[in-house]
């Protein structure tokens, strides 16, 4: 057949067909998007819920309707205040270990990282997030209960070790990809001047492929960020401000899967949880946003 | 005396000896050497002890229900609590060969298109930046979204399908990354050798980049199956929470609701099995969680191992011939 | 046949009639699969597809029903999800499933018209009663009682008769039915504004997890998930919390579950639903599963929650 077609109509089909592809991608993303967003932001518009209440408030509850606004309490801060205490902490436990890992992996014994490491690591992406809820509810839970005698153990610490646990393979794999694109050039000039190989990593190596590492931590948090259901079985699921690590506290993800789907379709309460899919998505949006401008930075600094 | 030493020290592991007037530096240098490479060894260590650890545990943990006659052959009973997960186990791999089935045809062609073809400008800007997107969205509102559009708008209902495409929806932007990174790692100048023999762009792509990148297409496509494989999230709202009670694996009357291949019939995979039970207290039903978390493990375990082994056997038919 | 519009006491009174003729046509099948000729047993041979969303806390009886139903109509198939009430009930008004599971009145979560396009079928009745950690000593707590440690009042076991310990309270979800039903019993009229930072739990299975592995717990919880293993079951006001109690209110914190269809609903759901009232399932199953026939009960909970005798 391919034959029979003149060459020109030929590159014409492949464009059309590829790029036929890309359209029916990107207009199924779009289409997410709008859609998310015409249904979070009529909360505000068609319900009439404050803008400014939603991300101020601090009383969460969607079952105590004011009989006066006829409006349920949806101060969101506190899960906010939760989703970004559970992201920053799991990538506080995450980063140092991550790259750590990546650097022994890389620069001190590369064979064995690419040979055991590396497919060790990739194991646990595959381990889905509901096995990590369990062995965060029978092992780390009941570790913090143990060891902070609080009294469920629940909160957002075992909830930032979880998902330090989930995001590790992302942000280590990354970072190996990071470390293994700095030319061997480098490292060979670095070590004929004298220096170690530890001075050399971090002189040279982290240095180059600092945007690149930076970008794997972002992807980490992103990943953090957007988690729901190891989450949901180990921090508790109080929709109320954060006063410890060790309180049962709820994130964004949290409270959507379980309150999602008590509410019916069209009710202000639903709109409301849209409005939280929708601050979700634009987080992720943020996310992508620094993800490329820490990628501009690094090549403008490289010169390229 | 102390310079003897630094001087011992610089000379064993090396160094000229007309550096050891700046001994000291040298041995800071060196022992910093020395911590760094054991500080790492132990990051190291600790993460593949974790890893380790976790395995262990689930397959200690699983291990035993998952060698029970009948768990994988039968289908489960009184809402997962007794009774085994061949249903479950079929459904996972039903949904993993319709989710590939859309999502690689698709992925192909936009990873052909933006490596090969994409004009610079704002529109392959945009379609890039939204399959960067949909790779970041959060699984829930995936889920959301699929339900609100594919369950309820286009009238599938809980059904394999509407799962399927929810997935789809994860696994293009994985997809996609895996592939363009295929097709560009294929050396320039075969590209220009092609075109240098009078191959249109698509003849170029066709016969020879794709088959060129095939061990590296394969083993990210068998690799992002395990990730559909152990989704959940997703699928909560889009496929249901239930398989029926009955299949039958004989039937070709698609529209029959017993019929195993209908895709248009609720499906149950083996994570969202998991999540449904894990609230069931009864120790029966922790076991069967176990089990489940072991088999799912496993099977993630084949696809890394699978991949590794069909990329390279594809490599070495290439080279070889 | 029923009248699918028929009111609620008329409709109490034809499904225990439905019952007692299903009972009689079925009384010699004993579950064979030849299909029972005649009788009201409209079920048999009955082919199509159904399917049902909602709460989880019944989940368990409707499976095992279904179960014995697809025994005997080999070729109809049920099955479903256990997403809340609330999606099911929204799922059963949009068409997304044939029949939605509900702690609750459709009325209380839908509006007034999408409610009144679907039918009500009460297929059991459910007990629900607090219960504490293995280690509380405290086996008999007022309503008064619980009304003041579920509203943040009392937060010391010593204040009401044990040991000086924290009282960890441990909810269900806001839209729970299973939160909605006890706290309409002990709270009455007024509004539990209380939101300590305290565990709250998705499902039923959860709680039981929960209490568990935790001291000095409270919670609540219907009577077909009582775990001894785990947990203690005590008295409200003296009385236990057990089955025969519920049946005239003497025991106060009980539950209808209700199964929705739409009004044009397909034969083979409808079908399903006879079942679920058919004396197949009022008689042993529900029992078993720890719940209570309808027909046994002396008194009817009505959509704002006040009892009246039948």
């Amino acid at each position: 057949m391919a034959k029979q077609m003149p060459k020109r109509s030929l590159e014409k089909v492949g464009f059309g067909v590829t790029g036929a592809c890309v359209a029916l991608v990107t207009l199924l993303v779009l289409a997410l998007i709008v859609m998310v967003a015409q249904k979070g932001l009529s909360t505000f518009f068609k319900d009439g819920v404050d803008l400014v209440g939603f991300f101020t408030g601090t009383d969460w509850s969607l079952a105590n309707i004011d009989p006066g606004t006829g409006l349920p309490q949806t101060g969101a801060l506190p899960l906010i205040v939760t989703s970004f205490a559970v992201t920053l902490l799991s990538t506080a436990i995450a980063l140092p270990i991550a790259i750590g890992s990546a650097i022994f992996a890389v620069e001190i014994r590369p064979d064995f990282g690419k040979k055991i490491f590396q497919p060790l690591v990739e194991l646990l992406v595959g381990i889905p997030s509901v096995v990590f809820g369990l062995i965060g509810f029978h092992v780390i839970v009941a570790a913090c209960k143990a060891i902070f005698g609080t009294q469920t153990g629940m909160g957002i610490l075992p909830g930032a070790i979880v998902l330090a646990i989930m995001i590790l393979p992302t942000v280590t794999t990354l970072s190996m990809d990071a470390l293994r694109a700095v030319p061997d050039g480098y490292r060979q000039g670095s070590l004929a001047l004298g220096c170690t190989r530890w001075q050399t990593i971090r002189h040279v190596v982290i240095k180059s492929a600092m945007p690149s590492l930076m970008t794997a931590v972002i992807l980490g948090m992103t990943r953090a960020f957007g988690e729901t259901l190891a989450v949901r079985m180990v921090i508790g699921g109080a929709e109320v401000m954060p006063l410890s690590l060790l309180s049962p506290a709820s994130t964004i993800t949290t409270t959507l899967t379980s309150s999602m789907a008590i509410y019916a379709d069209g009710s202000v309460q639903k709109d409301v949880l849209w409005s939280l899919g929708l601050l979700l998505m634009g987080m992720s949006l943020i996310f992508i946003l620094i993800i490329h401008m820490i990628g501009k930075k690094g090549a403008k600094s490289h010169g390229r | 005396m102390a310079d003897e030493r630094t001087a011992t020290q610089a000379r064993a592991s090396g160094a000229p000896r007309s550096l050891a007037s700046d001994g000291g530096h040298i041995l800071r240098a060196q022992r910093g050497d020395r911590i760094a490479t054991a500080v790492l060894t132990g990051i190291a260590c600790f993460v593949m002890l974790i890893v380790v650890s976790m395995v262990a545990y689930i397959l200690y943990e699983g291990l035993s229900t998952l060698l029970t006659p009948g768990f994988l052959t039968e289908p489960s009973r009184s809402n997962g609590a007794a009774g085994g997960v061949a249903y479950q186990l079929f459904d996972s791999f039903y949904l993993l060969v319709i989710t590939l089935l859309i999502s690689v045809p698709v992925s192909l062609g936009a990873a052909v298109f933006l490596t090969e073809y994409a004009p610079d400008g704002p529109i392959t800007a945009i379609a890039s930046t939204a399959i960067e997107t949909l790779s970041s969205l959060p699984s829930i509102v995936v889920g959301m979204f699929g339900f609100l559009v594919f369950s309820v708008n286009f009238g599938w209902k809980y059904s394999i399908i509407s799962g399927a495409v929810a997935l789809t929806m994860f696994n293009i932007p994985i997809l996609v990354r895996v592939i363009q990174q295929a097709l560009e790692d294929v050396p320039q100048h075969q590209r220009d050798a092609c075109l240098a023999m009078g191959l249109t762009r698509w003849e170029a792509t066709v016969h020879v980049l794709i088959p060129a990148a095939m061990p590296a297409i394969v083993t990210g496509v068998v690799l992002s199956a395990g990730r559909v494989f152990g989704e959940a999230a997703a699928l909560l709202f889009t496929s249901g929470m239930s398989s029926p009670v009955r299949l039958n694996f004989l039937t070709l009357d698609f529209s029959s609701p017993t019929c195993a291949w209908n895709i248009f019939r609720p499906g149950e995979s083996l994570a969202v099995h998991i999540y449904k039970i894990y609230g069931e207290g009864s120790p029966e039903a922790q076991h069967i969680v176990w089990g489940t978390a072991a088999l799912l493990m496993i099977c993630v375990l084949l696809f890394n191992v699978l991949s590794r082994l069909a990329g390279k056997a594809l490599a070495k038919r290439m080279t070889a011939e | 046949m029923f009248d699918y519009s028929c009111s609620r006491r008329s409709f109490l009174g034809l499904a225990g009639g439905a019952a007692a003729v299903a009972g009689l046509g079925l009384a010699g099948c004993g579950g064979s699969e030849a299909p029972a000729a005649g009788s009201a047993d409209a079920a048999a041979g009955v082919t199509g597809e159904v399917t049902y969303d909602g709460a989880s806390s019944f989940q368990a009886l409707v499976e095992a029903a279904a179960e014995q139903f697809m025994n005997e109509n080999p070729d109809c198939v049920i099955s479903g999800s256990g997403n809340g009430s609330g999606a099911g009930l929204t799922a059963v008004s949009s068409g997304t499933v044939t029949i939605g599971n509900s702690d609750v009145f459709a009325e209380t979560k839908l509006d007034a018209d999408a409610a009144a396009k679907l039918v009500d079928h009460e297929v059991a009745v459910v007990g629900m009663g607090p219960i504490v950690s293995k280690n509380v000593t405290v086996d008999d707590l007022t309503l008064e009682q619980l009304k003041r440690i579920f509203g943040g009042a009392i937060t010391n076991w010593s204040e009401v008769g044990g040991e000086d310990a924290e009282i960890v309270v441990v909810n269900r979800k806001e839209g729970s039915g299973t939160r909605a039903t006890f706290e309409a019993a002990v709270f009455g009229d007024e509004k539990n504004t209380y939101k300590p930072a305290q565990p709250e739990q998705d499902k039923s299975g959860d709680v039981q997890t929960l209490m568990g592995s935790t001291d000095n717990a409270i919670s609540y919880i219907d009577f077909s998930h009582f775990d001894d293993s785990k947990f203690t079951a005590i008295k409200v006001g003296g009385v236990e919390p057990a089955s025969e109690n519920v049946l005239d209110n003497s025991f106060p914190i009980w539950a209808t579950e209700h199964m929705y269809c739409a009004k044009d609903a397909d034969d083979a759901t409808k079908a399903f639903l006879e079942y679920m009232l058919s004396d197949d399932v009022q008689g042993e199953l529900v029992a078993e599963q720890g719940f209570i026939p309808v027909s046994k009960m002396a008194v009817v909970k009505d959509a704002n929650g006040v009892v009246t005798e039948k």
